[in-house]
């Protein structure tokens, strides 16, 4: 019988679960735990240079790979700086498996150096949480972290490992598999409800598919396109669903909600059967509530109970996994050869058509100031559409999700729920590790990449050429633009007047930057930007300052309520009021 | 559909550290309502039972439900107030007991079923239970400044019949 320690216990089970890279950064918690990871090169391990990161590099490199990202950090300061990273993950449903180290047992409760309540502080925003306070429940406790975390709807999970655990030895025996009694998701949907359900799309006259994050999560994207091209029905995603339907097939018809385009949003409010597919009906989705799809009886899937009738009560719930689900009906509609109502869709897709010609994402552009959805655009056109992107959260996350067409899932990686500036950079460095040969570019704004500059310190260590894409307009553009519409232009606090010359600061970390200033020389800075294969290359394009994203439902708003961009030649298509601006 | 209908829920949990912090954070982090809130483990050591009185209408209370099945530790949960159900709470009271009172508040102590179960020359500790609305009905009955303590354990409760709440 061998006897190995907590620390060793651990790195086994890594292993064991197929863990090939984690991110963290030591401390006196956590010193045996490194101890034993030096003593192996089966896990390569990123040293970030703020907790923080490390959560969102794991983060990243789960969305874009699908696996459950893993991160370690050290007691008190260390967790604490992780807790945003984590509450990020949980809103976004993504798997990770946390690992914090934690004050020697007998010192628990004792304010000792470096000791917080880890697992009373993330509690409200993590799946779930454990303290190890006995060494032989150490590995069994690793095997359900990483089943809870992957399946039913995923989310972090934090354990809270005590200094002694990890240098206390005892067998190792991972277990094969975990059984919880108290934790069984549903996966297969009820054939009853499945069978409704089906009856209800098909007697639609103006259907509409809306679909969120949990058909990426899921790997329902298969399923979500089968379906939808077998009932020819128009199909909206969420920004976090953005991906699992092609962006650039013609049944797709933008991102809804507060920034999404006017045929999707309006169509949402005409539509008489609602089909909601891994999506939680959001408010920045719905708009006001009582406006929201005043006329669909409403389907709703999705693996979580707690996420149906939630915001909007629903008419059919199917609780189940999305591709087990869509799987079933499809078979459904296939083996009884059923077919939607043809007359009622195409006059629906002429409704939709006009909506369309409205082209509520046109701009103005111009040869003088650099316009920022023009930068988006080329870089869809110089990466052909093909690079994983990134982004953080503001004006820059709207327009790179409106003008970044978006085909394939797992490609877009933003976050979404808990909106949290600083996100973009390190979760392109983890997307750069799960997927070195693709191109990765992190879009993001003067005031987010200020959240987390220091990780370019960590993408030179450990090389993960990144493109970043700055959307500079020296302001906190997306208060900027709230205060000059709610708050008479009282710009308070949105304009960063002391911005560094992020050039040099790129240069400072061992990269390259480029700053770019007249419109005619965006393409080019991309091109020569994504040629540099093995370079992290830092564009600072200098971009309208007053530009603002459009479509827009302003808060409390319908969803056929929206502000299009100043347009004299914009002619309303419907008579419920569209609101010029 | 508005109306805020009182619920007694019984939640059987594992026995685990942070169980009932779980239940208690669900509740302020959502804006949750909770009455009263029971916990003990029970004939098999690994489990907790857990009893909570909230109100809500017919959605808030249905999210109730669906957010405390949702916590990895809830094995199992019965919204009690659905079927037909025995509920009981404990109160333990401290009256004054001097001259007159002394006997009135014995008389009233019966009434009620209740026991005396600890005397002074100058007090009485009563223990009264049942249903919540029967110990509230006590307090009113016994002269307000005669009342020196009360402590009430919450209401707990188990359904009638066959039926019964295990893993």
């Amino acid at each position: 019988m061998e006897l190995i320690t907590g620390a060793e216990i651990l790195v086994r089970c890594l292993k064991e679960e197929g863990v090939e890279c984690m991110f963290g950064y030591p401390g006196g918690a956590v010193l045996h735990i490194y101890d034993a990871l030096y003593a192996q090169d089966d896990i390569k391990h990123v040293l970030v240079r703020h907790e923080q990161a490390a959560l969102h590099a794991a983060d990243g490199y789960a969305r874009a790979s699908g696996k459950t990202g893993v991160a370690l950090v050290t007691s008190g300061p260390g967790l604490t700086n992780a807790v945003t990273g984590i509450a990020n993950a949980y809103m976004d449903s993504i798997p990770l498996v946390v690992f914090s180290g934690q004050v020697p047992t007998a010192l628990i409760g004792n304010d000792a150096f470096q000791e917080v309540d880890a697992v009373g502080i993330t509690r409200p925003c993590v799946k779930h949480n454990f303290l190890v306070r006995d060494i032989k429940q150490l590995a069994e406790t690793v095997k359900k972290a990483f089943y809870i975390a992957s399946t039913g709807r995923p989310g972090p999970v934090l354990i809270d490992l005590p200094k002694d655990v990890t240098i206390t030895k005892a067998e190792y025996h991972y277990p094969k598999k975990v059984k919880l009694r108290s934790y069984n998701p549903t996966v297969k949907g009820h054939a009853g409800q499945i069978r409704k359900a089906v009856d209800l799309i098909l007697s639609a006259k103006r259907p509409m598919l809306y679909t969120g994050g949990g058909v990426i999560l899921s790997d329902g994207s298969p399923e979500l396109v089968e379906l939808t091209q077998l009932l020819g029905y128009p199909i909206t995603n969420t920004l976090m669903g953005l991906g699992a339907y092609p962006a650039t097939d013609h049944q797709f018809i933008g991102m809804l909600g507060m920034h999404g385009t006017y045929e999707a949003n309006m169509a949402m409010h005409e539509c008489d059967v609602l089909i909601a597919i891994g999506a939680r009906f959001d408010d920045r989705v719905t708009g006001k509530i009582d406006k929201f799809c005043p006329t669909a009886k409403i389907v709703h899937v999705d693996i979580d109970p707690s996420s149906i009738s939630k915001n909007v009560q629903v008419d059919i719930p199917i609780v189940g996994s999305v591709p087990s689900v869509l799987r079933a009906m499809i078979s459904v509609i296939r083996d009884e050869k059923l077919k939607p109502d043809a007359e009622a869709l195409a006059s629906w897709w002429r409704q939709i058509d006009e909506w369309r010609d409205v082209k509520s994402l046109h701009y103005k552009n111009s040869d003088t100031v650099i316009k920022p959805q023009y930068v988006i655009q080329k870089l869809y056109q110089v990466t052909e559409g093909k690079a994983i992107i990134t982004s953080d959260v503001g004006q820059h996350q709207m327009w790179a999700a409106q003008y970044y067409h978006f085909d394939r899932p797992r490609q877009w990686i933003n976050s979404g729920g808990l909106g949290t500036m600083g996100f973009g950079l390190p979760a392109a460095m983890g997307a750069k590790l799960a997927f070195p040969d693709q191109d990765v570019a992190c879009v993001t704004g003067d005031g987010s990449i200020q959240m987390m500059l220091q990780e370019l310190s960590t993408m030179k260590q450990y090389h993960t050429p990144v493109k970043i894409v700055n959307l500079n307009n020296g302001y906190l553009g997306m208060v900027r633009q709230w205060q000059e519409f709610f708050y008479q232009k009282r710009y308070s606090m949105t304009y960063l007047e002391a911005l560094p010359n992020f050039v040099m600061l790129a240069e400072a970390y061992g990269h390259v930057g480029m700053r770019i200033e007249k419109p005619g020389d965006v393409e080019g800075a991309l091109r020569e930007a994504f040629a540099m294969k093995d370079r992290t290359v830092f564009l600072d394009f200098i971009t309208d300052q007053s530009e603002n994203v459009f479509p827009m439902i302003p808060s409390g708003g319908g969803q056929n309520e929206m502000l299009l961009a100043e347009r004299d030649e914009m002619v309303s298509t419907h008579d419920e009021g569209m609101v010029l601006l | 559909m508005n109306n805020n209908n009182r619920h007694l829920i019984s939640i059987l949990m594992e026995n685990e550290a942070g169980a009932l912090s779980r239940v208690a954070n669900l509740f302020s982090a959502r804006g949750y309502n909770i009455e009263s809130l029971t916990v003990a483990p029970t004939d098999d050591p690994t489990l907790s039972r857990l009893t909570l009185v909230t109100n809500g209408n017919e959605q808030i209370i249905e999210q109730i439900v669906k957010q405390l099945n949702k916590l990895i530790d809830v094995v199992k949960l019965v919204d009690l107030s659905e079927t037909d159900a025995i509920e009981r709470e404990l109160m333990l009271i401290k009256t004054k007991a001097v001259g007159e009172q002394r006997a009135e508040m014995k008389r009233l102590a019966e009434i009620f079923d209740g026991h005396i179960l600890d005397v002074t020359d100058a007090t009485y500790t009563i223990e009264l239970t049942g249903r919540s609305e029967k110990l509230d009905n006590f307090l009113n009955a016994v002269e307000k400044d005669a009342v020196l303590e009360v402590v009430r354990s919450g209401t707990t409760g188990i359904a009638r019949g066959q039926k019964s709440l295990h893993a």
